[in-house]
């Protein structure tokens, strides 16, 4: 569907059935140069299981007009503001990367909003190698390929994608090519780059907190993740194996199996 | 920061789309011979069906061993996904099948596989969509045959068996600017010897029966998905781009964006056509496929030794190949096939029919049948088979000529190759 949030048209996919905002909501936000179809299958599960879904295309990202959020902390005001044009008083936030980042500080700074909090692929900072960010600057398809090499595990170097004739690598390409171009990946990786509040957000999240991180992930180690998971008060942890930092396509089902878990019945 | 590493082309041929099978630590990719994939629970088994999860639900639709082919072929091409089929005609009905319905135009070139002709030409208007054959050098014939309900652009990057090469990029922009996709026909030259997709082509099609599988013991297709395609500011696919009722109002642009092609080819196609691979078929096709780089190389190094003598036998009247300089598309070929332009080759032998049909008889090592691709070398003639159902306006057209033999070169020691055309070829000629 589309809304209008600061003036600009956003579109946000619904998981194939309509936003209902009298039922529970649940708002999956991507990460940097991406857009809503990295949540294709998990979006789609929740929605068909009781759930409203609002999983957006940033702003300036794929289908949403708009310029990519300056700082984390704006893309986190702006999720709240896309509750607001959905008619959601509350949601559960689910983020992975740069949307996780956003996510942890929405919950901090408007804990009456965000029922749950569940972090995919995220540290308490998201330090980009200034390499990448230059890349991304002069040479997108060079930071193209540095992203596409750093951010899987074997299943997108190799293959063996548990979704059948598939390619991780090759859709992540062509994903990044649509999605991140005109500087949006750029934008995106300096707002990471450059965020500073992650640990006084940590100490302020009060709703239930889910991390998921990739055991092979070289982009947020689960070092890092994990160190974040221990400064979110009650945060639960999954590490799941064989997975980089895109763990909803490198591995869907135990992404989705934590999910499920996590966010209970609708 | 470490400069991207991505595994080569070699190492994909023999490990993309396998991971080691995680019940037994197999290392050759396991056929799994099951129609059918039991569920966990109702609601595991409702999200696979409703397109939630990932997985197997039933072989018609997916199958473990046919997976990886399709995997390492959409890696070999530079893919988002692929569709493996029964054959390479099946690929071809897929992706039209796919993108269009009743009143659906097809923009094709002339110089096609005769049955590609024969569905284009004769069976695809018995269901209401229409093709424009264009000679495939004819660029602005492209642009002029293009209509308003044209809904792809169709070709081969070999002419068959003319052996034109596709002007690809041209040919694209052509189809881009009239917001179509192009798909393009790469049996012949196999992603080791052109990848269509870096020169803007946004559907590959392969007879995997040919160099892919290599051995000539498998009948397979694949159809693979370039992801550059957007379909959603195209605006002429309502196929990818509207809800469809087969699957609760799906839209599979807005679902899976650049993969939408693929997924709904393989969850309406192979679901309502069942034109679907067997799992050992998939088998067949992955032991060819891992020594691919091998075999291509072999075959271009023996087809080059091929020309050197056919150029200097007095019982030959022309020779056609893109690597041969007086080749109309010779640069073109250097510049989109750089390692080698195939390994099929079209002779005209002098005395015509007659002194052909003799030829063909007389030839020990090469095989009459009607096949390309293989191990072994091949040779026919196309006017009386592959290409019998055409008139003399379409053989003309498609650049067959009475006296053409088609040969495909094969693995065999180059020295037996010319050994056996110079006994053939003499014989012949004597009559």
């Amino acid at each position: 569907m589309h809304l209008s949030v600061d003036g600009a048209e956003v579109y946000a996919h619904t998981g194939g059935r309509p936003f209902d905002p009298h039922r529970p909501a649940a708002a999956f936000v991507h990460g940097a140069g991406l857009d809503h179809t990295v949540w294709a299958l998990q979006a789609r599960y929740v929605a068909h299981h009781g759930w409203s879904v609002l999983a957006p295309d940033l702003p300036g990202h794929g289908r949403s007009a708009g310029k990519a959020p300056v700082s984390v902390a704006a893309l986190a005001e702006w999720i709240v503001k896309l509750l607001d044009a959905a008619g959601a008083r509350r949601a559960a936030l689910i983020g992975h990367s740069m949307g996780a980042a956003a996510c942890l500080e929405a919950a901090a700074r408007h804990s009456a909003r965000v029922a749950k909090l569940a972090l995919l692929g995220c540290a308490a900072r998201m330090q980009v190698h200034p390499d990448l960010i230059a890349a991304a600057e002069n040479d997108p398809a060079l930071a193209r390929e540095m992203i596409v090499d750093w951010a899987h595990g074997p299943r997108g170097r190799i293959g063996g994608n548990p979704a059948p004739g598939l390619s991780i690598a090759h859709a992540a390409r062509r994903l990044i090519d649509y999605a991140g171009a005109g500087g949006v990946l750029a934008q995106d990786l300096k707002a990471c780059d450059a965020w500073a509040g992650g640990a006084e957000a940590a100490a302020n999240v009060a709703c239930p907190t889910l991390l998921i991180l990739g055991a092979e992930d070289r982009m947020t180690p689960a070092k890092a993740g994990r160190a974040l998971a221990g400064a979110i008060k009650g945060a639960e942890l999954a590490v799941l194996p064989e997975c980089g930092h895109m763990m909803m396509v490198e591995q869907p089902d135990l992404t989705l199996d934590r999910l499920r878990k996590f966010l209970g019945a609708a | 920061m470490a400069a991207p590493k991505h595994p080569r082309f070699a190492t994909l041929s023999l490990h993309a789309g396998q991971q080691p099978d995680p019940a037994t630590g197999a290392r050759a990719v396991p056929i799994y011979q099951t129609t059918s994939y039991v569920f966990d629970d109702t609601d595991h088994a409702a999200s696979l069906f409703n397109l939630e999860r990932p997985g197997f639900i039933y072989s018609r639709i997916s199958n473990p061993t046919v997976a990886v082919l399709e995997e390492r072929l959409a890696a070999l091409e530079g893919g988002v996904g692929a569709v493996c089929t029964a054959s390479g005609q099946a690929a071809l009905h897929l992706a039209i099948v796919t993108l269009m319905g009743q009143g659906g135009h097809i923009v094709a070139s002339a110089s096609l596989y005769g049955g590609s002709v024969n569905l284009f030409a004769h069976t695809l208007p018995r269901f209401g969509i229409s093709t424009t054959f264009v000679k495939p050098r004819d660029l602005d014939g492209f642009r002029k045959a293009i209509r308003p309900e044209t809904r792809l652009v169709f070709a081969e990057v070999l002419g068959n068996p003319g052996l034109e090469v596709l002007n690809i990029p041209a040919v694209a922009e052509i189809a881009h600017k009239a917001r179509l996709p192009l798909m393009l026909d790469s049996t012949f030259a196999t992603p080791y010897l052109c990848r269509p997709f870096e020169h803007g082509a946004d559907i590959v099609m392969h007879s995997a029966t040919k160099w892919l599988g290599g051995h000539g013991v498998a009948i397979a297709g694949a159809l693979i998905e370039a992801g550059r395609f957007d379909w959603e500011r195209s605006g002429l696919f309502p196929t990818l781009t509207e809800p469809y009722a087969g699957y609760h109002g799906i839209d599979f642009a807005e679902e899976f964006g650049p993969q939408a092609f693929v997924m709904r080819a393989r969850a309406e196609g192979l679901r309502d056509f069942g034109a679907c691979m067997a799992p050992a078929t998939a088998f067949y096709i992955l032991q060819g496929v891992e020594t691919l780089p091998v075999r291509m190389e072999r075959h271009v190094a023996n087809t080059r030794r091929i020309l050197e003598f056919l150029k200097t036998a007095s019982e030959v009247g022309w020779v056609v190949h893109p690597e041969l300089p007086e080749h109309p598309d010779h640069a073109l070929a250097k510049k989109l096939l750089p390692r080698g332009a195939g390994s099929i080759v079209s002779f005209g032998i002098k005395g015509g029919r007659e002194a052909g049909r003799a030829f063909i008889e007389r030839v020990e090592v090469f095989s009459h049948l009607a096949n390309v691709g293989d191990a072994k070398s091949l040779v026919i003639h196309p006017a009386s088979t592959t290409h019998q159902q055409m008139d003399a306006g379409q053989l003309k057209a498609a650049g067959v000529g009475e006296d053409m033999i088609r040969m495909s070169v094969g693995l065999e020691d180059a020295d037996d190759l010319i050994d056996d055309l110079k006994q053939a070829l003499r014989a012949a000629v004597k009559g």
